[in-house]
């Protein structure tokens, strides 16, 4: 299989990715769902999206997705707050399935601590990571 | 757990790259290139489903069309040879044992088809009710099973035969058909909502069959494509056509999933199960299948409770997204005393209401 993993971007075990954003000075980081994960849901038909300014923990609730097979959550990697949601999903959430890593983007979240962002898996780490879970199927 | 087992198509599958997953300790693709594409492909087209899970049992004697009075809910005094009745086999309480489809070659021989994940308790059941002189045989291994289904199956399967197919009525088969060499069954029958064969071949030239039907189409520039499991419940789901463990188990009945006109209290005969059917539906029914659209953005799935007002009064037993209506339906099980068709109803959701329409089935029919 060959799934595209991005280097400039930082992965999850949960098939997150996250992507370091600098706007104007303020530190936030772009959340979305992975290639693969998209490839294991398939067609995605709805999305929830979190309200703005909602507080995340690691590991908090952040997105509901839902495949025609499955439905499937979406978890902070990080600590930080909600700054902006990509409404464009609620109507074309096939976004997800066709471009995981640009227009399917999920979040934008700003964070307080760079230090945990560098902590998530770099992309061939996380390629490792797909490569064993495929391994014990 | 045993290992699962593989159809006689199964090569064919890995080749056509399918997703196989393990569906009732049967390896089968549950999707070729995504299940909402091979729905709509099978509304305009024709697909190909590798169905040989099903379950065959023939029954056979001087008796057996009285046996079969007895344990079918529907009367198959009414099937004429070479024709296919559809009938609920239930319990004493009511409750659903499963869903068949017999096939009548003649007065004493029939062919009934199970549900796959039922085939061993279907047969115990009626082997343990079978009359002197009847003889039963599970040839389900015998058997592959392809349902050919969509507006252009007559074109296709008609490339292969010279057997005037048009000819042959919905629910009727022809027991001998040569089709790639090999000496199938076909029956204008199928689980999707479209016109369609099924074709019955025997397990070692199934893989010839199938190639020949693709081969066929392609030359005659018919879009002949494969679909998995996953088109197949979808499509029964907009027909509004029951699943055995969704809309019909055991604690189901068939009048409760809306199955009375296959439940003959006409018929002479007893069947297991008549008394209490007949006192259900003398008394009301406490639930009823219904269909629901959700009339909000988001995916109604089984298990969903259904509220009216603060009420709790149901549960969804089959939800998905409908690409041939574009929205999310479900099959729900409701209380006919509290809801009527239009009423717009509440699902919960991850513990959020959404509304729901009350509609009526199927929620997709095909145009003649």
């Amino acid at each position: 299989m060959d799934w595209n993993f991005p280097d400039d971007l930082k992965y999850t075990e949960r098939h997150e990715w996250a992507k370091m954003t600098d706007q104007d000075g303020e530190k936030a980081v772009l959340i979305g769902i992975t290639d693969y994960a998209q490839d294991q849901l398939s067609e995605i038909v709805f999305v929830e999206l979190p309200e703005l300014g909602r507080e995340v923990k690691p590991g908090d609730n952040l997105a509901v997705i839902e495949s025609v097979k499955a439905v499937s959550d979406v978890f902070s990697p990080l600590n930080g707050s909600v700054l902006e949601v990509n409404e464009t999903l609620f109507d074309t959430p096939e976004l997800l399935n066709e471009d995981p890593y640009g227009e399917g983007w999920i979040v934008r979240i700003a964070i307080t601590d760079e230090t945990e962002y560098a902590a998530l898996m770099s992309a061939s780490d996380y390629h490792a990571f797909v490569r064993q879970a495929e391994e014990e199927v | 757990m045993p290992e699962p087992k593989k159809t006689p198509l199964y090569e064919k599958h890995l080749q056509l790259k399918g997703k196989m997953i393990d569906f009732g300790g049967w390896l089968l693709p549950v999707e070729y290139r995504g299940m909402l594409e091979e729905v709509l492909h099978t509304r305009k087209k024709a697909s190909l489903f590798d169905v040989s899970h099903m379950g065959e049992i023939l029954v056979e004697g001087s008796y057996a069309e009285a046996f079969l009075q007895k344990v079918l809910t529907n009367d198959p005094g009414r099937l004429k040879d070479n024709r296919v009745m559809y009938s609920p086999v239930c319990y004493p309480d009511g409750g659903t044992v499963d869903d068949i489809l017999v096939y009548r070659y003649n007065r004493e021989k029939y062919l009934l088809v199970v549900n796959a994940s039922n085939t061993e308790k279907d047969y115990n059941w009626l082997s343990d009710r079978l009359d002197p002189g009847i003889s039963m045989r599970n040839l389900s291994a015998d058997f592959a099973l392809l349902a050919l289904q969509g507006p252009d199956s007559l074109s296709v399967l008609q490339q292969l035969t010279h057997v005037s197919l048009g000819e042959l009525k919905f629910y009727h088969f022809l027991p001998r058909v040569m089709l790639a060499g090999a000496e199938c069954m076909v029956s204008r029958t199928g689980y999707t909502g479209e016109d369609g064969f099924e074709i019955y071949c025997p397990a070692p030239q199934a893989a010839a069959v199938w190639d020949e039907l693709f081969t066929a189409a392609g030359s005659n520039n018919l879009e002949l494509k494969p679909a998995g499991l996953g088109a197949r419940d979808i499509l029964r789901l907009e027909a509004a056509l029951p699943l055995y463990g969704h809309e019909l188990k055991k604690e189901i009945t068939p009048l409760e999933a809306g199955l009375e006109k296959f439940v003959s209290f006409t018929k002479e005969a007893d069947f297991i199960g008549r008394d209490a059917l007949a006192r259900q539906q003398k008394a009301g029914l406490k639930k009823h299948l219904m269909g629901l659209v959700l009339l909000e953005r988001g995916i109604l799935r089984e298990g969903y409770i259904v509220k009216k007002g603060v009420e709790e009064v149901g549960w969804i037993s089959s939800g998905s997204f409908c690409p041939t209506l574009g929205k999310s339906c479900a099959l729900a099980f409701l209380p006919p005393q509290k809801v009527k068709e239009g009423d717009t109803l509440k699902v919960v959701i991850r513990q959020r209401e959404y509304a729901a329409q009350v509609v009526k089935k199927p929620f997709y029919r095909r145009e003649n």
